[in-house]
C-alpha cells in the first residue's frame, strides 16, 4: 500500500506540473487576448471621449454665450428705449413747460402707460443740481443733487444712465437722464427713475438648469442686480471678469473653482448702452449634466464590455486549454501505444530469433541421442548391466527435446504475428495461445487458469496481434491482482446476440470503488514505480473501442474482478457503443 | 540393396553427420552437402539420387532457392523440406514449388524415413509413367 501511495504521489506531482504549465499558458493567452481586444476599445473610447467632450463643451458654452448675448441685447434695447423716452421729453418740451408739475405728471403717466411701469418718477433738475419740478410718489421737490455723482455726469452728457444706488429714497434704483438747454443756454437735466424691482426681474429671469443665474455688475464689480441670499458669487471671478478687455459684441467665458471647491462657468457680455457687464454663472456640473450622464453611461458600457470580453476570453481559453490537454493526453497515449506495440514486435522478433537458433542445436542433440539409440540396438544389450537405465535416459533426452521443440514452436508462432491487420479471428484459439504464454507466470504466482470456452463461438473481425495484447494484459493484470495462496483465473467465452463475449474473472483483491472510475484512464496505475506504465487497460480500451466493442469491469474488494469484453460478431458494427464502466 | 539414394543438404555439419549415419543404418544410401550450391553439384554428377532432404534456412542459396533450382534442373528428384521455423507459409511455398512434403526440426527419424520412402515410391511411379509413355510413343510409332 505504501508503494501505491508513492506511485500516486509521483503521478500527482506530474499532474500538478502539467496543471501549472497549462495555468501559465492560460494566463499568457488571457493576457494576449484581453490586451488585443481591449486596446482598440480603450483607444477608441478615449478618442471618442475627448472629442465628444470637447465638442459638447464648446456647444454648451456656445449655447450659453448665445443666450447671454440675446439677453444682453434685450437689456441694451430696454435701456436704449428708456433713454430715448426721457430724451424725447426734453426734445419735445422746453424747460419752462417741464417745470409745470402737471405736465410732468401727465408725461409720467403717459410714459408708464405707453412703455412700462418701470418708470417710478420724473424730475427736472437745474444746472446746480436742484430739483425744480418733480412728479412721483416721493417728496423730492427742491432736492439738491448738486453733490451727487450721477448729477455731475448727467449735466456733462447728453444722455446718461446711472449705476444702481439707494440715494435719498433709501431704496435701490437707477436713473436715466437727458440733458437739455434753456433759452438762455443754461443746461438742465430731466431724470427718470427706473423701478429697480422690475429691472431686476428682467435680468433674474435668465435662468438655466438648477444653478444657472445671471446678474449685472458695473466696471468696479459692484452688483447692479440683486441676488438671493443662497446665491453665492465668487468675488475673485468677478475681479477677473472686470479685468477682461472686452472686444465689441463678443461674449467671454471662463472657468473657475470657487471657495466651495465647485467648478463654475462664467459667461460675461458687456452691454453697449451702459458700461455694465451681464454675467451668467452656472455650476459646471449642472451645465454639463448631460455630458456627465453620457460619460457615466459610456464608462459603464466600457467597463461591462471589458468585463464581458475578459470573461469570454477566460471561458474560451479555459475550454481551449482543456481541449488541448485532452488532445495532448490522447496523443501521448497513442505514442505510448505505438511504442508498446513496437516493443512487442521487437520482442517477438527477438524471441523468434532465439527460438530458431536454439532449434538447430536441439535438433542435433536429439539426432545424436537417436544415433546412440540406433547404435545400442546393434549391440548385445542384454550383456550390459546399465542398459535399461541408459535406454531410459535416451528416451528422456528425446522427450525433453520434443518439449523444447514445442516451446520454441509456440514462441515462434506467437511472435510471428506483429501486424495489426484486421482479420477474421477465432477468439478461442487466441485465448489458448495466450494462456500457453502466460501459464508459466501464473504457475509462479500459484494461480491456476481455467478455460470455459464456448466451442460454437463465432469469429470476429479484429487484429489477432492487438487482441492478443488485450488478452495478455487482462490475464497478466489478473495474475498480478492475486495476493493469496490459491488464485484462480477463469476465462469464459460465449456468444450473446450479435456479440462474442470474453470474461476474464479472477478471485484477487478486487478494485476499490474509488479507483473504478479511473482504471481505463491512461497512466493510472497502482503498481509500484517501474512495474506498470498505467497504459495496459487504456490500450485495451482503445483496441476494443476501435474494433466496435466494449470493455466493462465489475469488482468486489476481497472477492475478485471480472473484465467483460464484447466484440461484434460479423458483420462488424462500425460505430462503437458507449462504455458503461 | 539400398532402399533409396538420399542427398542431405544442411549447413550444420554435425547434424549432417549424425543424420546420415542414422539413415544409413536404415538401409538408405546417403550423400551430403553443406550448402545448396554443393548439393546441386552433386545432383549434376550423381543421377542416382532419388530424394533430397533439404534444410530451409541456410546461408548462401536458401532452401526455397535450392528447391527451385532442383525442380528446374532435376524435375524427377523428390524433395522433403526440413524446417526449423514453424512457418506454415514457407512450407506452403515449398509445396507449391514442388516439394514432396515438409517436416519440422527436430524430427522423428522414423517419420523421416517414412516420408523418404513415400517420396521414393512417388518417384518410381512417376518414372514408370514416363517409361510407359515412352513405350506408348514407341509402339504408336511402330503401328
Amino acid at each position: 500500500m505504501a508503494q501505491c501511495s508513492v506511485v500516486q504521489g509521483e503521478t500527482q506531482r506530474q499532474q500538478a506540473d502539467k496543471r501549472l504549465e497549462y495555468a501559465k499558458f492560460r494566463r499568457a493567452m488571457t493576457l494576449v487576448v484581453t490586451a488585443v481586444s481591449m486596446t482598440p476599445l480603450l483607444l477608441l473610447s478615449a478618442v471618442l471621449y475627448f472629442n465628444y467632450h470637447a465638442v459638447y463643451e464648446s456647444k454648451v458654452i456656445d449655447h450659453l454665450e448665445a443666450v447671454v448675448e440675446r439677453h444682453a441685447l434685450a437689456i441694451d434695447e430696454f435701456l436704449f428705449e428708456r433713454r430715448q423716452n426721457v430724451h424725447m421729453q426734453v426734445d419735445s418740451y422746453p424747460y419752462e413747460q417741464l417745470r409745470d408739475e402737471t405736465l410732468l405728471y401727465d408725461r409720467l403717466r403717459k410714459m408708464q402707460s405707453n412703455y412700462s411701469n418701470d418708470y417710478v418718477d420724473l424730475g427736472l433738475v437745474d444746472e446746480n443740481g436742484l430739483q425744480m419740478a418733480y412728479a412721483g410718489p416721493f417728496r423730492l421737490l427742491q432736492a439738491d443733487y448738486g453733490t451727487a455723482e450721477w448729477f455731475r455726469q448727467a449735466i456733462a452728457e447728453e444722455r446718461y444712465i446711472s449705476d444702481v444706488f439707494s440715494g435719498m429714497r433709501g431704496a435701490p434704483h437707477f436713473i436715466v437722464t437727458a440733458q437739455g438747454h434753456r433759452t438762455d443756454g443754461r443746461a438742465f437735466v430731466l431724470r427718470a427713475t427706473i423701478d429697480f424691482a422690475h429691472f431686476n426681474e428682467r435680468v433674474r429671469h435668465i435662468r438655466m438648469g438648477t444653478t444657472g443665474l445671471a446678474f449685472l455688475i458695473n466696471r468696479h464689480g459692484e452688483f447692479q442686480t440683486g441676488l438671493r441670499p443662497d446665491e453665492i458669487v465668487d468675488r475673485e471671478a468677478l475681479a477677473r471678469i472686470i479685468g477682461i478687455n472686452f472686444a465689441e459684441g463678443v461674449p467671454v467665458h471662463l472657468e473657475k473653482t470657487n471657495a466651495q471647491n465647485q467648478a463654475m462657468i462664467y459667461v460675461a457680455y458687456p452691454l453697449k448702452i451702459k458700461d455694465w457687464i451681464l454675467v451668467f454663472q452656472q455650476d459646471k456640473h449642472d451645465a454639463f449634466e448631460h455630458l456627465y450622464s453620457a460619460q457615466l453611461i459610456s464608462v459603464s458600457v466600457l467597463l461591462l464590455g471589458g468585463l464581458a470580453i475578459i470573461g469570454t476570453a477566460l471561458a474560451l481559453i479555459r475550454r481551449m486549454v482543456q481541449r488541448i490537454s485532452v488532445a495532448e493526453q490522447d496523443q501521448e497515449v497513442l505514442q505510448k501505444q505505438v511504442v508498446e506495440t513496437g516493443k512487442l514486435a521487437a520482442i517477438g522478433e527477438l524471441a523468434a530469433g532465439i527460438a530458431h537458433e536454439i532449434n538447430n542445436p536441439l535438433a542435433i542433440m536429439v539426432e545424436h541421442a537417436g544415433w546412440i539409440g540406433d547404435l545400442m540396438k546393434a549391440e548385445n544389450t542384454a550383456a550390459m548391466k546399465g542398459y535399461p537405465e541408459m535406454d531410459n535416459s535416451l528416451r528422456e533426452i528425446e522427450i525433453q527435446g520434443r518439449r523444447c521443440k514445442e516451446i520454441t514452436h509456440k514462441l515462434l508462432s506467437f511472435a510471428r504475428r506483429t501486424d495489426s491487420r484486421v482479420q477474421e479471428t477465432q477468439l478461442n484459439d487466441l485465448i489458448e495461445e495466450v494462456i500457453e504464454v502466460s501459464a508459466q507466470k501464473a504457475r509462479y504466482g500459484n494461480t491456476t487458469i481455467n478455460l470455459e470456452l464456448d466451442p460454437a463461438l463465432p469469429v470476429v473481425r479484429i487484429s489477432p496481434t492487438e487482441m492478443q495484447q488485450v488478452l495478455l494484459n487482462l490475464v497478466n493484470n489478473a495474475i498480478d491482482a492475486m495476493n493469496k495462496e490459491a488464485g484462480a483465473i477463469t476465462i469464459r467465452t460465449r456468444s450473446e446476440d450479435a456479440w462474442a463475449v470474453i470474461e476474464v474473472e479472477d478471485n484477487g483483491q478486487g478494485i476499490p470503488e474509488a479507483n473504478m472510475a479511473r482504471i481505463f484512464e491512461p497512466f493510472y496505475t497502482t503498481k509500484p514505480v517501474g512495474k506498470g506504465t498505467g497504459l495496459g487497460l487504456s490500450i485495451c480500451y482503445g483496441i476494443i473501442d476501435k474494433s466496435g466493442g466494449t470493455i466493462n469491469v465489475s469488482s468486489t474488494v476481497g472477492v475478485g474482478t471480472t473484465f467483460t469484453v464484447r466484440l461484434p460478431v460479423l458483420p462488424a458494427v462500425p460505430a462503437a457503443p458507449a462504455v458503461e464502466a | 540393396m539400398s532402399m533409396a539414394k538420399i542427398l542431405l543438404i544442411d549447413d550444420e555439419a554435425s547434424f549432417l553427420e549424425v543424420l546420415s549415419k542414422r539413415l544409413e543404418t536404415r538401409n538408405l544410401t546417403i550423400a551430403t552437402a553443406l550448402s545448396g550450391e554443393a548439393g546441386l553439384k552433386i545432383l549434376a554428377k550423381d543421377h542416382a539420387v532419388d530424394v533430397v532432404i533439404l534444410d530451409v534456412k541456410m546461408p548462401g542459396l536458401d532452401g526455397i532457392e535450392t528447391l527451385q533450382m532442383i525442380k528446374k534442373n532435376f524435375p524427377l528428384v523428390e524433395v522433403v523440406m526440413l524446417t526449423g521455423h514453424a512457418t506454415v507459409e514457407t512450407a506452403i511455398e515449398g509445396m507449391k514449388l514442388g516439394a514432396f512434403d515438409y517436416l519440422m526440426k527436430p524430427c522423428d527419424i522414423d517419420l523421416l524415413v517414412q516420408k523418404v520412402q513415400e517420396a521414393k515410391e512417388k518417384k518410381i511411379k512417376h518414372e514408370e509413367k514416363i517409361v510407359q509413355a515412352q513405350m506408348k510413343e514407341i509402339t504408336g510409332r511402330m503401328a
